[in-house]
């Protein structure tokens, strides 16, 4: 009686979650949970407890898994969104606070923060492929869209250090202002981003010749300039815009992709640290670190539209298709 | 002989030029004049022997992984001495192999080394003494401060007081030297920032508090009219920490005990904190305090000098780290930088208790023209610091 009364309960909340629609997935520091919001109702639907200070949060190209950096718990976890179970554990070196996956949708590049390395992992045979000695206080990962490079950004060394996935050494290291946050690559693989949280700046590199092609700055009226501090950010794919998370300042700056001009700024929560685009790039979803919420924009209308409660220090966001 | 100073610094500057891939080698010595604590009452919480020090080795850890890259390499060189004779001995020594010296030491040491025709052309950096003075008149154009003034310490408090509308003090001091210089800056602070001191006294019992706190802080307390909070200046730990819960009004306890403004303390997680926290404590065994903090940043800031300007001529990075290219990431949410006028390093003053971080100073609505951190401290236009006019 028990066991079936469980089972049906599980059956229907199974259903009741494949059913809804899309979701962003985010991670939240100080809960070691991961909240899932339903992106039509824009309300939380299920929170999953993942290991310690879960940081770093991705899905696999075909979202087929989560893998969440669990970061005191020194692992990577591998979770399957239709159940919310852990699957496994990867070996991912001390302290992995960010991650990116490479184009192969095999291999995972993950910052090791507390040890100034970066660890390489095939999450087929959940091995470490490399370790690579790069900056104290490695967070910022990318990797081109090609495959080709791989990026890691040092907080404290305040560099970018290039990796070529080929031989896994480093062939490059550029300086940026202090204590970048993150990277990324243009979607046509000919530029570099990284932010730089204390330094309030974004370096722009051209990546064929990894020298720098121009600097943004922020300004925002009625706020401080120590406070405008770019963390996070995201570019869209039709090469329009690009979404810097500006933290303590509480505002997401828009930026044309193009021009490098920075036109406009959208109030959000407080600390806002990361985000993530819906399927068609609507919407956008930001992690407020220390409200503990998730400010929705509408991408088209550049403004802030709801905010949703979600765990304590809210870091990273995923999207996940599910139709 | 002066002329021929020009053309030797540009020989300098184009061999600098022409090997711009050479190895850069930055020297930075670590200098101590130690000073045995004065007798406290209680035993617990003994002052580390490498209180200072061990923050300088994490901050050498760090310039050496991001030289690497660069090529660009760095060594500590360690004195410790006992006497003011060895300290300036070593002093002199060490003079000969590197301009950049981190110095722990009690500011007449300080103020002797300073001034040795061997230092002309040194960069000092104090992380040893907090005297207003040497912010102020007795400053030094080849002495830079990481350690934050007890101006900075005390202006912090005040501004944390005046935003919780606790305007009204009692003021408890010590009888040692830092206790009454503690005391004239709290009492500074308080006439900037519109306090009211209501009482003041000085705690003069040489009874074993730890026995008789029960008995001898109610009645010590006691004729003081009603106030908000109850600071005290004791920078050795000695009766303060037998105040708090003693009161004859039941009143917080701020100052050297308590709540306490400080360069740095463990419970400082935020802005990256966490990653230095667990950095140090991995190298030293135990938490970092705020020498350690203030060594760190001396060594960090020549580090991120040498490694923008890529050499470690003196000139050239003393230039950049007055410069408005200069920055430290700090830890603290805001970048570092440092007075033009006197030396000091700009920076956020944490105050906690001894289980979290209450506030970050400056405290939001303390505007300043120039930067907010200005609101802490001695200020340009009150400043008697006239070594670094130019």
């Amino acid at each position: 009686m028990r066991t079936s009364l469980l089972l049906a309960a599980a059956i229907s909340a199974l259903t009741l979650w494949s059913a809804s629609a899309d979701e962003i997935w985010v991670s939240n520091e100080k809960d070691d949970t991961v909240s899932v919001i339903d992106i039509e109702t824009m309300e939380v639907t299920l929170t999953i407890e993942v290991g310690e200070r879960p940081r770093g949060i991705t899905f696999a190209i075909d979202h087929s898994v989560l893998y969440v950096c669990a970061s005191d718990s020194d692992t990577v976890q591998v979770i399957d969104p239709d159940t919310g179970k852990i699957l496994n554990e990867l070996p991912s070196g001390e302290d992995p606070e960010q991650f990116v996956l490479h184009p192969d949708n095999r291999h995972l590049y993950i910052a090791n923060e507390d040890d100034a390395i970066t660890t390489v992992v095939d999450t087929e045979t959940r091995k470490v492929v490399a370790q690579i000695d790069v900056g104290i206080e490695p967070e910022g990962m990318a990797v081109s869209p090609d495959g080709k490079i791989a990026i890691t950004t040092s907080e404290t060394t305040n560099m970018a250090h290039w990796i070529d996935t080929s031989t896994q050494q480093l062939f490059a290291n550029t300086l940026v202002d202090q204590r970048p946050r993150h990277a990324e690559f243009t979607h046509d693989g000919s530029e570099l981003w990284v932010s730089s949280e204390i330094g309030g700046t974004i370096t722009i590199f051209d990546v064929a010749t990894q020298s720098e092609k121009a600097k943004l700055t922020f300004e925002i009226q009625g706020v401080h300039q120590d406070r405008v501090q770019p963390v996070g950010f995201e570019m869209t794919r039709d090469g329009k815009y690009v979404f810097v998370a500006l933290g303590p300042s509480n505002h997401v700056a828009v930026v044309d992709q193009k021009t490098f001009e920075v036109f406009d700024y959208i109030l959000v929560g407080r600390r806002v640290w990361h985000m993530a685009f819906n399927g068609d790039e609507s919407l956008l979803f930001t992690t407020n670190g220390v409200s503990g919420d998730v400010t929705v924009i509408d991408v088209e209308e550049l403004a802030a539209v709801k905010s949703i409660k979600v765990g304590r220090f809210p870091w990273g966001a995923a999207y996940r298709p599910t139709n | 002989m002066r002329k021929s100073l020009p053309f030797l610094l540009m020989v300098a500057m184009l061999t600098t030029l022409g090997t711009a891939s050479a190895e850069v080698k930055t020297t930075i010595g670590y200098l101590e004049k130690h000073v045995p604590p004065p007798p406290v009452l209680s035993n617990l919480d003994p002052i580390p022997e490498d209180d200072g020090l061990a923050g300088a080795k994490v901050g050498l850890a760090d310039n050496a992984t991001t030289g690497r890259f660069l090529k660009q390499t760095y060594d500590l060189t360690v004195q410790v001495s006992d006497t003011t004779d060895a300290f300036l001995n070593a002093a002199r020594d060490m003079l000969q192999h590197t301009p950049y010296i981190v110095v722990n030491a009690p500011m007449d040491d300080l103020l002797k080394l300073a001034d040795m025709p061997e230092a002309k052309d040194a960069l000092l950096f104090n992380i040893g003494s907090a005297d207003n003075r040497l912010r102020d008149d007795a400053c030094r154009a080849n002495l830079l401060h990481t350690l934050p003034s007890r101006s900075m310490l005390t202006d912090a408090l005040a501004q944390f007081s005046v935003k919780k509308k606790w305007i009204v003090w009692v003021l408890l001091t010590g009888a040692h030297p830092g206790d009454l210089a503690y005391a004239l800056s709290l009492e500074s602070s308080a006439r900037k920032f519109g306090i009211r001191i209501l009482a003041k006294k000085i705690w003069e019992f040489d009874a074993d508090m730890r026995r008789n706190a029960a008995q001898e802080v109610p009645l010590f307390t006691q004729n003081f009219g009603d106030h908000h909070l109850v600071v005290i200046a004791d920078e050795p730990g000695d009766f303060g920490r037998y105040v708090a819960y003693n009161t004859w009004l039941p009143r917080p306890v701020a100052g050297t005990e308590g709540l306490v403004p400080s360069a740095w303390d463990r419970t400082v997680e935020q802005w990256g904190a966490a990653q230095l926290q667990s950095r140090f404590s991995e190298a030293s065994d135990r938490d970092m305090r705020p020498k350690d903090f203030a060594a760190w940043a001396a060594v960090r800031a020549i580090g991120v000098a040498v490694t923008r300007t890529n050499t470690s001529d003196m000139n050239i990075v003393r230039d950049y780290l007055f410069s408005e290219k200069f920055e430290l990431a700090g830890f603290k949410g805001r970048p570092l930088t440092f007075r033009s006028w006197n030396g000091q390093l700009r920076q956020p003053i944490p105050i906690t208790h001894p289980r979290a971080l209450v506030a970050m100073a400056p405290m939001e609505g303390f505007l300043h023209e120039r930067n907010e951190m200005d609101s802490l401290g001695i200020d340009q236009p009150e400043s008697k610091c006239t070594a670094f006019e130019r």
